[in-house]
């Protein structure tokens, strides 16, 4: 499979549009400068220049893909992408390096565990949050076509080897389908919902996984249909409980009148223990086995009623 | 670009007069920020009647020059200079604030020759940047100019895009500081002093010269200078443009609280009235000194 880089070099190659940006972090994107000559720009250690900049090279119709680290670009940078990019509603294409958990040891600086919530609070910005890079680098030419700004949690992690047959903006991935639990999450740990399925499934959980990887636009549709096919929805996401997939996933319940019981996993009011990744999600809780533990606590926990949405829809006595 | 006519001179001086009419005209009904779009407006009307390439038709041709406004507040002086020059209607200035139109406190894009939406201070710099790096690119040879403000200089941003700017030799940038010494309550000197500012900027690696912002001829001549430095040497350039927050109202110049206003009718009317009296004793004295 293509890297990362060499699927943005094949993009930009075959479109002119396309200037490939960094603030300083070349990490990814080491070969680009003398394939792509002046259509790379550095611009040093400086994001919200390099927003600004972007938003500059769109009103003349080029397509900016930038780089830096994500806690960097959605935060130095917040207000730069929400004036110049989010307002101008311009086609720049927002590339975040080490989101969530895969900051592992730098330190809660460095923790991009708001990303989601931030960029969802600016009109028309897609989020975009692949598994691994097979996603990442299949999806690219699409994301380059769009008109739309978009902001990607790059997956610097191991690939999960699903065969995706829902590529496309704003699609979801059912990975696997389950009638007691269905786990809805995105990023580094579509891998630990994996872990965590094979595992109840030994112990006679039947567990469905849908691979949500757009946060917005968001498959409510796809998403909403496993919900309701499940007992217990868990909604897994590295990210702060507020404004993530959790609040995303109560947003669409609430909107429509329907109701779910959801188990969130997620970073409640606090900033992740730096180590290394497989140390962080053991200390964290977000291993595939600890899932598992705590779904399985849920399930023997207080009893689980779910009223349907037809029965929900019934109480309606207002319509809009 | 040759030395200014006499004649061009007291045109230019006319169409200053009719902008700062409809400033005023602005400062009621809601108000706007008077004292910054007053100190702008020679500038607005000289950039756009002399130095840019740039008119009305063009507002979508790809080799124009670019004007963007960064320090946002003096838009009354950049909205009344392109319906004076006919980029849109001087009719729709009377909606000011109204909902039936688009022309609120801050740049709007939605309006026919403005390039970019400012507001928040410390931005157009780095879109000015990523214009001209890609009529560089594009190997075009216009030129992209970005109006700041003094008080806007105290964000960080500013200074990281200088340096970019100054990194990539963009030849093609010029920025104007419009230097009326004021932020929006205090003198700046007696806040966050710049001077020595060309200094600063010379030590950022840019050509920076200083004019004065409310005479045509010094303009000109200041252009001039900057235009050709900039043609020998792969340098961005900045004009700091000496100015007076409030100019043209003696009551008002250089008051700290004229920043924003919102005037009665009444006021507007004495406003007009004093603007018209400075700017005929300005005339009779220039003629007589001229003869």
């Amino acid at each position: 499979m293509k890297t990362y880089e060499e699927a943005l070099i094949e993009c930009a190659l075959t479109d002119e549009r396309i200037i490939v940006m960094t603030a300083e972090n070349r990490v990814a994107i080491r070969k680009l400068p003398p394939i792509l000559g002046e259509r790379f720009i550095d611009v040093g250690i400086a994001e919200q220049t390099m927003i600004g900049i972007a938003a500059g090279l769109a009103l003349r119709g080029r397509i900016p893909i930038v780089h830096a680290l994500a806690a960097f670009l959605t935060m130095r940078a917040f207000e730069f992408i929400r004036d110049d990019v989010g307002i101008a509603h311009l086609p720049v294409k927002l590339v975040g390096g080490v989101p969530g958990f895969l900051s592992d040891g730098n330190g809660p600086t460095h923790q991009a565990i708001e990303d989601i919530a931030l960029m969802r609070g600016i009109p028309n910005m897609q989020i975009f949050a692949p598994a691994d890079m097979n996603d990442l680098t299949a999806s690219l030419p699409q994301i380059v076509a769009s008109q739309e700004p978009c902001y990607i949690r790059y997956p610097a992690a191991a690939p999960t080897n699903i065969e995706r047959t829902r590529l496309g903006i704003g699609n979801g991935e059912p990975i696997a389908t389950g009638s007691d639990v269905e786990i809805l999450t995105y990023g580094v740990l579509v891998r630990e919902a994996i872990l965590a399925r094979e595992i109840l499934a030994k112990e006679g959980v039947s567990v469905g996984i849908m691979d949500v990887r757009w946060l917005r636009p968001f498959d409510s549709e796809t998403v909403l249909e496993a919900v309701h096919a499940a007992a217990l929805t868990v909604t897994l996401e590295d990210h702060f409980l507020s404004g993530g997939l959790f609040s995303i996933l109560s947003e669409e319940l609430v909107k429509r009148e329907e109701m779910a019981t959801v188990l969130p996993i997620a970073l409640e009011e606090r900033w992740f223990k730096p180590a290394l990744l497989p140390d962080v999600l053991e200390y964290e809780g977000f291993t595939g086995k600890q899932i598992a533990k705590k779904i399985k606590e849920r399930l023997l926990g207080q009893p689980i009623t779910i009223p349907k949405a037809s029965t929900i829809r019934g109480l309606k006595t207002t319509s809009v | 670009m040759q030395t200014l006519s006499e004649s061009r001179n007291i045109e230019l001086q006319s169409l200053a007069l009719r902008v700062r009419e409809h400033i005023i005209r602005m400062a009621t009904d809601g108000g706007c920020f008077i004292g910054a779009s007053l100190s702008c407006t020679d500038l607005l009307v000289y950039l756009y009647s002399e130095a840019l390439d740039m008119a009305p038709g063009r507002t979508q041709d790809s080799t124009r020059d670019y004007l963007l406004l960064s320090k946002g507040h003096d838009v009354p002086a950049l909205y009344g200079t392109l319906a004076e020059l006919g980029y849109f209607s001087k009719e729709r200035l009377d909606n000011h604030l109204r909902t039936n139109d688009d022309i609120y406190w801050h740049p709007n894009r939605a309006i026919p020759g403005v390039e970019f939406h400012a507001g928040s201070l410390g931005h157009l710099l780095s879109v000015a940047i990523g214009i001209a790096m890609d009529i560089r690119l594009r190997k075009g040879s216009n030129r992209v100019f970005v109006i700041m403000g003094d008080g806007e200089l105290n964000e960080g941003s500013v200074w990281e895009a200088m340096l970019t700017a100054s990194a990539y030799k963009l030849n093609n940038l010029i920025a104007i500081v419009d230097r009326n010494e004021f932020q929006a309550n205090v003198r700046t000197e007696e806040l966050i002093p710049l001077e020595p500012l060309i200094s600063k900027f010379e030590a950022m690696g840019w050509n920076a010269i200083r004019t004065n912002g409310h005479d045509f001829e010094a303009m000109q001549e200041t252009f001039n200078q900057l235009l050709s430095m900039q043609s020998n040497q792969r340098k961005p350039g900045v004009i700091v443009a000496n100015t007076v927050r409030g100019k043209g109202l003696p009551s008002i110049e250089q008051r700290a609280d004229r920043w924003f206003v919102n005037f009665t009718h009444e006021e507007v009317a004495m406003l007009l009235l004093e603007l018209h009296g400075v700017a005929k004793a300005a005339l009779t004295s220039e003629t007589l000194l001229v003869r």
